[in-house]
């Protein structure tokens, strides 16, 4: 079996540590990662706990391919109760420290309680330490990780950690790993903090092995990855472009949320685009693209290792920033850039390495900046507010010091970290806050792709892209075209789309195969390394068991259906250009059926029927 | 031509085979005076542990080896030299007639000044044969004291300890390994010692030994402490085998004296190994190194003269790698610094990791480490070739760990941002 | 004709496939610490180098070695590690200029890159073709020979 079959428990109130083997009859019905962390979760935590309480737990969780040769298996996700939403959290990040988990010999660390002191975790195979985090707490990411690489005198230690806006209690605190990949949604990063944890330094040198089917898994495995070799989307679009492949093709799609989602195109599109990252700048001739980068074991390479033009005003004087590192994606370039109405691609290139730096969510955040400059714009909030700055929508200046402020917790930043929905309360405009469940919007605006309305609204984690990423169905044709306007037959695509989402992150796997892999690639691969029976009708009802948990876990904590919705201006204001021009998102014809093909009633809870038939 | 080789260890055995691949049709003799096959020390720790058997200390594996490449091998022990009448006399007065002789008759080890060395209880651990009589006494339960914390004291204590027996070592200098190591370093091998059980005693001297008539010994030390023993291992160094030159007109100080073809004071006599005072690569003068590598070194190069191709020697880089039950350190080059340099360290003393790094100009010169395991060769490349780091000495400065990516950086093109960064 | 890796960074992603078919292949478990080679990460630079031994002519890890555990592959030209005859001494390790040979602590002896006896899995498994097993006269092999012989001293 490509489990561990072993769970790291670390009690950080008693500052204890123990091991305990996998729950196997879990395992073999939620398979592992997203799936396996929230049975847990679900088993061991009141969902109604104060997320930020020492009653939240916080795992961090492997898949079973995880550590594998299987393109992309490097993936780790963090399973908590989230402190932005109330709902259940689960992010998912690539980089490295995943697979070395795995390698050390874990499936996954629980995280209980809350330590009297800073602290962080040290693993090194079956070593594990609670430390004084007293050098690094009050530090950024970027130097509690190269203080921790110098301590240990190990290039190759792989580390997870919160930056400066976590402890400071921003509520979209990501985890950030290997420097600049994120556990990003929901404010994972604030719980950990909440808990006094500061970061997770792991070196594992057992590797992965027990394979159930050696031959039949690299078989599987190499076959998988030529059809991700031979897909234009997986071979050629993401490693040349990667995310930001979308930026010019969304906007001409008229799904291009802009200026706090009023409007539905960025004219400044193509200059924060992915081809923009490719053309040489006028100052040094260099282009702000300098490769594309892999996480563990991908075969596609979607990263973008970038550098900001050294005669911008954000670094000219800031020499630790000259350097390269991870640039923009499309859903940070959006966020940053078109929501805010900036288009100075140097000043977002800028924002986002900050954000790596000091463990923010660049979705979350840039849509929060929208929302401020919207509330800055009809005077709800003032330079009394601002320190002085002008916020105003398009101002890189004003984008590059809102982020400044609230990665370090500083001022208003602390009111930027809170987030649209309570920014928005508190300057009594509650309809400004372009969220669902209280968690920003990412990319795709749901008035010219009808599906993404029931996608953000029905997501177990609150707005979000990558529960159900039918734009790859109604505006890419994977795997079948669909009409972007219409919401007939949507509710069916996006139910499909959540299950077979739900077991992919719960692999270990990268859901950006999908664009190439369908549960048929998958499951053999699985299938050859784990014990049971996976197969691709299999693998899909476990992920309809997986979401049905999820949903379990949100009406526990008090979510209801009335939570199912979409803010008032994507539901009123029509878009007011291009393809989608004169349409509002029409969830109301596709929430009803929803539930139905879910088999939940009326209130949005599964029927006795489908938790019988889910075993759940 | 007729090649003679003193000494049947690393540095005699390599030369017999470089001047056979050389020279298909020349005589090879080499002469050595103990019983086994050409075996190496190095592996005697291990053979101690029982990890190998005494033909994994051969130096070669197969039998027929030296039969097989036209290698005459001699077991007698050479008295003297005579380089006007080019023989040398064997232990039973028999002639061997050389037109190039090579000495390469190591080291022993050195006995100090002290009443007592010469009881029956007392080895060194230098031979098979010695390595045989302590594995026979020193067993589970037994009381042992190691003299010297060297190299050699350390590399067998691990054996010692993993026989089973109580170890107690002393060392006159004070740290362990001083030689090789700084005092950070010495001191963490000394930590990390005594937290495996082994009683470490620094800054310490042996007095005396005595026997008493069951055959316990009793080592006396100068801070007035006594030890019960039964067995006294003494590891207090090495000397160069150059005794049975005297007379002989072949120019000896601590080893034999050579230039940079290894050629002695006599034309047609060369020397290699422990034995020959050999040019040290980092402050080019002439010293006894005494280490594996340089043996090899030595060996190739005096063979490649001997035997018509000139070859110069550059100096060798004095480097040590040492395994102290477990904890694994090595050194190289000037590791104690140079006047004027720069260095950069670090240290977690509670994980007994150190990495050291001395820098002359923007040349890496020499380098300290413990723990480390992966990649360190590096070290010796970057000493070696004396590469102009530029700016990645920055980056070591920064983080010395970071050895490889500062060899890769300074010797390839890296990115396209390269010239920019 | 000998043939050798021919390593072009400039195609690297940091995807690490070759650690794991490396590990797969010498270890049997997918295990980049153990890799016989091993991608180096320039952050600043945003650059991949993979480096692995190059099977140098002078070969300083076998003519170190006192126990004979080094050997060549006449068919390959690699140096092959002979894990039962290893003792474990380390000397290979920092012998070898290039920081190639690294010290296992849990079996206790030393590994290299053996090119997998002449069908290297490292560039089997390589996306980007960044690592191709090629004719050795078509590699960067001269410059890196070249390098090698700059450290021989006597050579």
């Amino acid at each position: 079996m490509a489990w561990a079959n072993n769970v790291l428990r670390v009690n950080l109130t008693d500052g204890t540590t123990s091991n305990e083997p996998l729950n196997m009859e879990w395992a073999r019905l939620y398979l592992g990662q997203r799936g396996l962390a929230t049975k847990y979760l679900v088993e061991e935590i009141d969902a109604r706990c104060d997320a930020l309480s020492p009653d939240n737990k916080l795992i961090m969780t492997t898949g079973p391919l995880t550590g594998t040769m299987a393109s992309t298996a490097g993936r780790y996700s963090v399973v908590t109760k989230s402190p932005l939403t109330g709902a259940v959290a689960c992010s998912n990040s690539g980089g490295f420290i995943g697979a070395e988990l795995k390698a050390a010999g874990y499936d996954m660390i629980i995280f209980e309680g809350k330590s009297p002191q800073p602290v962080y975790l040290y693993v090194e195979n079956d070593k594990v330490d609670i430390v004084p985090a007293d050098e690094i707490w009050g530090q950024s990411v970027w130097a509690a990780d190269e203080w921790l690489h110098k301590k240990y005198q190990d290039p190759l230690l792989r580390i997870a950690a919160v930056g400066r806006a976590a402890e400071k209690g921003c509520l979209y605190a990501a985890i950030v790993n290997d420097l600049h990949r994120a556990a990003g949604r929901s404010g994972v990063g604030t719980v950990m903090a909440s808990k006094n944890l500061k970061a997770v330094a792991v070196r594992g040198t057992k590797g992965v092995g027990n394979i159930k089917d050696p031959a039949g898994f690299m078989q599987a495995v190499n076959d998988g990855k030529q059809v991700l070799a031979e897909n234009a989307v997986t071979g050629q679009g993401l490693p040349t472009y990667g995310t930001q492949v979308l930026m010019n093709v969304i906007n001409e799609v008229g799904a291009m949320p802009t200026r706090n989602m009023r409007e539905v195109q960025f004219e400044g599109a193509s200059k924060i685009s992915a081809e923009a990252m490719h053309e040489p700048r006028e100052s040094d001739g260099k282009p702000n693209l300098v490769t594309n980068a892999g996480c563990f074991g991908c075969t596609i390479a979607c990263g973008r290792i970038s550098t900001i033009d050294r005669g911008h005003f954000s670094i000219e004087n800031k020499p630790q920033y000259w350097g390269a590192s991870g640039g923009l994606e499309y859903e940070a370039a959006w966020a940053l850039g078109s929501d805010t109405g900036v288009d100075d691609m140097d000043a977002l290139t800028y924002a986002n390495f900050i954000c790596n730096e000091d463990g923010i969510d660049p979705i979350s955040f840039g849509a929060t900046v929208a929302a401020a400059m919207e509330l800055y714009q009809i005077g709800a909030i003032t330079k009394e507010q601002t320190d002085g700055v002008e916020l105003k929508f398009g101002s890189a200046e004003a984008l590059t010091w809102a982020t400044e402020v609230t990665c370090k917790g500083e001022g208003f930043g602390q009111e930027l970290g809170m987030g649209s929905k309570r920014l928005c309360e508190k300057y009594g405009h509650p309809d400004l806050s372009m969220t669902v469940k209280g968690q920003e919007f990412p990319a795709y605006d749901p008035r010219g792709i009808q599906g993404m309305g029931l996608t953000y609204a029905t997501s177990n984690r609150g707005a979000c892209h990558l529960r159900s990423y039918t734009v790859s169905s109604e505006v890419m044709g994977v795997p079948v075209k669909t009409d972007p306007l219409e919401t007939e037959g949507k509710p069916e695509l996006v139910k499909a789309f959540q299950d077979a989402t739900a077991i992919v992150d719960s692999s270990g796997l990268c859901v950006f195969t999908t664009f190439a892999w369908t549960l048929e690639d998958i499951a053999p691969q699985v299938a050859a390394a784990c014990e049971g029976d996976w197969t691709p009708e299999s693998m899909l009802e476990a992920g309809e068991r997986i979401w049905n948990l999820e949903r379990e876990f949100n009406l526990a904590a008090g979510l209801t259906a009335a939570d199912d919705t979409l803010p008032k201006r994507l539901l009123t204001e029509p878009a007011q250009t291009g393809p989608a021009k004169g349409h509002v998102n029409r969830l109301h014809e596709m929430l009803p059926k929803y539930y139905e093909v879910r088999g939940w009633n009326k209130q949005g809870e599964p029927t006795d029927e489908t938790r019988q038939r889910l075993s759940l | 031509m007729q090649h003679v080789i003193i000494g049947a260890g690393p540095a005699g055995v390599i030369a017999a085979e470089t001047l056979r691949k050389n020279d298909a049709s020349c005589s090879i003799k080499l002469i050595g005076d103990e019983t086994e096959p050409p075996y190496s020390r190095m592996a005697l720790p291990y053979y101690l542990i029982n990890n190998i058997d005494e033909d994994g200390t051969y130096l070669r594996k197969a039998a027929s080896h030296y039969a097989d490449m036209n290698i005459e091998v001699i077991q007698d022990r050479v008295e003297s030299v005579d380089t006007g009448a080019h023989t040398v006399t064997l232990s039973g007065g028999a002639a061997v007639n050389f037109d190039k002789l090579l000495i390469a008759t190591g080291s022993h080890p050195i006995r100090p000044p002290i009443p007592g060395l010469d009881l029956p209880g007392v080895h060194s651990c230098w031979t098979l044969e010695d390595g045989r009589n302590i594995a026979d006494k020193a067993d589970t339960g037994a009381d042992v004291v190691l003299m010297g914390a060297g190299f050699i004291g350390s590399i067998i204590l691990e054996a010692l300890a993993e026989r089973g027996v109580n170890l107690t070592v002393i060392e006159m200098e004070d740290r362990m390994v001083p030689r090789m190591m700084d005092q950070t370093a010495g001191n963490l091998i000394k930590q990390w010692c005594i937290s495996k059980g082994v009683n470490v005693l620094t800054s310490t001297r042996v007095e005396s030994i005595e026997q008493d008539k069951a055959g316990r010994l009793t080592v006396k030390l100068d801070n007035g402490e006594q030890l019960g023993a039964d067995v006294v291992i003494s590891a207090t160094g090495v000397r160069a085998n150059t005794r049975f030159l005297e007379g002989s007109g072949i120019e000896a100080d601590f080893g034999v004296l050579v230039n940079d073809r290894l050629q002695s004071s006599h034309p047609d006599v060369y020397a290699a190994g422990d034995v020959c005072q050999g040019k040290d690569f980092s402050t080019e003068e002439f010293s006894v190194q005494a280490i594996q590598p340089t043996a090899a070194d030595h060996g190739r190069i005096a063979a490649m003269n001997m035997c018509g191709r000139d070859t110069r020697h550059q100096g060798s880089v004095n480097m040590n790698v040492l395994d102290t039950m477990g904890l694994v350190s090595t050194s190289y080059g000037l590791w104690m610094g140079v006047d004027g340099g720069e260095s950069v360290e670090l240290v977690d003393e509670e994980r007994y990791r150190y990495i050291s790094l001395q820098f002359q100009d923007d040349v890496l010169v020499g380098a300290q480490a413990l723990g480390l395991t992966n990649h360190v060769g590096v070290l010796r490349g970057l000493i070696q070739t004396k590469l102009k780091l530029g700016k990645w000495k920055d980056h070591l400065l920064q983080d010395p760990t970071r050895i490889m990516e500062a060899y890769l950086g300074a010797t390839q093109s890296i990115g396209h941002n390269a010239a920019l960064l | 004709m000998l043939r050798a890796l021919q390593i072009e960074p400039e195609k690297c992603t940091g995807c690490l496939q070759c650690e794991l078919a490396c590990s797969y292949q010498a270890e049997g478990v997918f295990n980049p610490a153990k890799s016989r080679i091993k991608v180096f990460t320039f952050h600043d630079e945003g650059r991949f180098v993979p480096y692995t031994c190059t099977q140098c002519s002078e070969a300083w890890c076998m003519h170190a070695c006192p126990v004979e555990a080094i050997v060549l592959n006449e068919e390959t030209g690699s140096k092959d590690v002979l894990a039962d005859v290893c003792v474990g001494c380390k000397v290979c390790t920092i012998a070898c200029p290039f920081g190639t040979v690294n010290y296992n602590q849990d079996t206790k002896v030393v590994y290299k890159c053996d090119l997998c006896g002449g069908d290297p899995e490292c560039a089997k498994a390589c996306p980007t073709a960044a690592i191709t097993y090629v004719d050795a006269d078509h590699t960067g092999l001269g410059r890196m020979r070249a390098h090698a012989a700059a450290s021989a001293g006597a050579n």
